[in-house]
């Protein structure tokens, strides 16, 4: 019976997994995956200097201080205030762009949302993917689009680093738009594709601790926390064994 | 020492002196049938994590900012600035949802070895009423990080009550105080969500564990230890397969306990979100009346109930049916002793029909969560590629809530006119491991 009933929870559990890519896939078109790995320091401080030096011009991380980056990124204090504060905020107040939100209306039709929580709201997979995927559309008012968020306000601010990408459209249907086949690079940038699609991974695991900076310690901890559970658990085991002994022989 | 405590014991029972009888009769003395099995450990594993709710949520509380304006921003503080917030919170996001695998498990269990039939209908009803206060609470909990799936979820399940005829628009802004959910409708369910409905919750509990003591618990044979032979180790009056509460079982939930807290720091520590299920993404947006998330869902746990809303259709030009089938579904759980009319309990004694029926129920209740999830709108376009989405969703929907609710008639119809053809159900119970 107790084998019986682990194993309905098991399949249970089984279906309740299985389930879970279906979920995390919600954008619809197909994502590659972005590799991120929050716990990679050296990648962490290359997509803060990216981040630092292309997005926050326009884009802030209104929940993340600037104190908090140094001791999460191992930096000091004069290496944070130096390179990535251009606004003259203090070190312990959080990263805001001087970007005005009217002239940004004005400029983009919209106001660059704040980016503390974005890898948490859409995932590391699309902003990784969104930002390999601007091409160059004269039909847009700043010149870009982008497949895997069309019709984008954002232009492609890393465009001298991956270079200029163009769309090659497949044969349009009578009555419909021709779709994006693929993106070619036309004029090469200061990355090859391989060195680019790295400085994106390294932005993208950037944006991933920025939305849970909490994700650098929950994991060394939870190890500790498991293994010390696990180890009472078994002790509590023995204990009801020991316990039960005597209902078992009596019966 | 020895000397101190007991004469601390003395001092208290010349004073107190229904205390002592009381804890003999609830834990060294209430014997318990001793073959529970796994499915045993869901009760306590419910109030486990009733409590957890309680202690993170008060602490919750100490940052946390009733307000439309500071409620996001507030909870990002507690997962950024505040020390081990981020455990607090996620203790507390993670034990709702697992607070629902738990409690479903055990209500399958009660379902599964008949715990609800004669003469535990009291503490089934109780256990439903929980159910039913445990859902208003977890449903206002989720409104709180005021994110746009908060709002959206919100604004959907609280329009269910503009379905009701007449006075439908005008209890919808009185339940919100406004016409959206607003600051209003926030600062109430706050309310709500941390005084009103746990006083509630926890009067029901010591009322379903009264309940339960009174006629005793029942045993996956659903054999009656109490009208066994009597007479065990500890006392010549009591139930021959009885066994001490404490200390037998209290050890024996302690393992439990043990187990269940190492899973759940696998979930708080390693996948707080559970891939989207326990913290979903449209959650880490703040709310916003004039984006609407791509897929308004409910939080999994809802999502069967939902399912049952989306998948009845309109008649008469109205809507309500959807929402009377969804609340007929809990009701008809609640009714199961009156509608389940056999004489034997556990499903290990029971007819062939109860165990499909049974599987039946299960089958439906996990894929009308599918559908309500939006998981079968995803599927069917990748598995069958020239299908309309909608229809065959609405096929496998509907087949499903048939499924749910045949249950209910299946087994009323089975056991009322006799066609449930039972085993010999064992004079005592058996032990399987």
């Amino acid at each position: 019976m107790i084998k019986r009933a682990i194993s309905s929870i098991a399949l249970a559990l089984g279906l309740a997994v299985a389930t879970i890519p279906a979920l995390a896939n919600e954008g619809g078109a197909e994502l590659a995956p972005a590799g991120t790995n929050v716990a990679d320091r050296a990648s962490l401080q290359r997509g803060a200097k990216l981040f630092f030096n292309y997005c926050v011009g326009c884009h802030s991380l209104k929940y993340v201080r600037y104190s908090r980056l140094a001791s999460d990124l191992g930096l000091s204090e004069e290496e944070v205030m130096t390179n990535f504060n251009f606004t003259g905020a203090k070190f312990g107040e959080p990263v805001i762009s001087h970007m005005p939100v009217d002239d940004a209306k004005a400029w983009f039709g919209k106001d660059p949302p704040d980016l503390s929580l974005e890898a948490r709201a859409k995932g590391v997979d699309f902003i990784y993917n969104y930002l390999n995927s601007f091409y160059l559309d004269p039909s847009r008012p700043v010149g870009w689009n982008n497949t895997v968020f069309p019709n984008a306000s954002m232009p492609n601010v890393l465009w001298e680093l991956q270079g200029l990408q163009t769309a090659v459209h497949s044969e349009a249907a009578p009555g419909h738009d021709a779709a994006v086949e693929k993106l070619e690079i036309t004029t090469p940038g200061r990355m090859t594709p391989e060195q680019f699609r790295g400085a994106t991974r390294d932005l993208t695991t950037f944006l991933e601790y920025t939305a849970e900076p909490a994700a650098l310690e929950r994991q060394s901890i939870g190890v500790w926390v498991i293994l010390f559970l696990a180890g009472l658990t078994f002790l509590l085991y023995l204990l009801k064994h020991e316990y039960w002994k005597d209902v078992h022989d009596s019966h | 020492m020895a000397n101190v405590f007991s004469s601390i014991g003395d001092w208290i029972n010349e004073r107190a002196p229904g205390l002592a009888p009381m804890y003999r009769a609830h834990m060294t003395e209430y014997y318990a049938p001793k073959n529970f099995n796994l499915w045993y450990y869901f009760g306590s594993l419910a109030l486990l994590v009733l409590v957890n709710q309680i202690v993170t949520g008060i602490f919750l509380t100490m940052n946390y900012k009733t307000s439309a304006l500071e409620a996001f921003n507030s909870v990002e503080y507690i997962m950024r600035d505040v020390e081990w917030g981020w455990l607090i919170r996620y203790m507390h996001s993670t034990g709702a949802s697992l607070f629902f695998v738990v409690v479903f498990l055990h209500m399958f269990r009660g379902i599964m070895y008949g715990s609800f039939k004669r003469p535990r209908e009291l503490v089934w009803i109780l256990g439903m009423l929980i159910f039913l206060v445990l859902m208003a609470e977890a449903f206002m909990g989720y409104v709180l990080p005021w994110g746009n799936m908060s709002f959206w979820g919100a604004k959907v399940i609280i329009s269910l009550f503009g379905t009701i005829p007449y006075i439908g628009d005008a209890l919808v802004q009185w339940i919100m105080g406004d016409f959206l959910p607003a600051d209003a409708t926030l600062n109430r369910f706050f309310a709500l969500h941390v005084i009103a409905l746990p006083l509630v919750l926890l009067l029901l509990v010591v009322l379903h564990i009264a309940a339960l003591h009174e006629v005793g618990s029942n045993n996956p044979d659903g054999v009656d230890v109490k009208h066994g032979p009597k007479g065990n180790r500890w006392d010549a009056a009591k139930p021959a397969d009885g066994i001490p509460f404490h200390p037998y079982y209290t050890v024996k939930d302690l393992f439990g306990t043990g187990f269940f807290l190492t899973i759940a720091a696998f979930i708080i520590f390693f996948a707080p979100t559970f891939g989207g299920w326990f913290l979903e993404h449209d959650n880490f947006t703040p709310a916003n009346n004039l984006v609407t998330p791509s897929h308004i869902k409910p939080s999994w746990y809802f999502t069967p109930f939902y399912a049952i809303l989306r998948m009845i259709p309109s008649f008469f030009g109205t809507a309500i049916w959807g929402v009377i089938g969804m609340f007929g579904a809990i009701l008809l759980l609640a009714l199961l002793p009156w509608i389940d009319k056999g004489a034997v309990r556990s499903v290990r004694y029971r007819g062939l029909g109860f165990r499909i029926a049974l599987g039946v129920l299960v089958v439906s209740f996990l894929a009308l969560g599918l559908v309500g999830a939006g998981v079968t709108a995803e599927l069917i376009p990748e598995w069958f590629p020239h299908a309309d989405v909608t229809t065959w969703e609405n096929a496998f929907g509907r087949l499903m809530v048939l499924g749910y609710f045949g249950f209910f008639v299946f087994l009323w119809v089975y056991t009322r006119f006799g066609f449930e053809k039972t085993k010999p159900v064992p004079e005592r119970v058996t032990m399987h491991d």
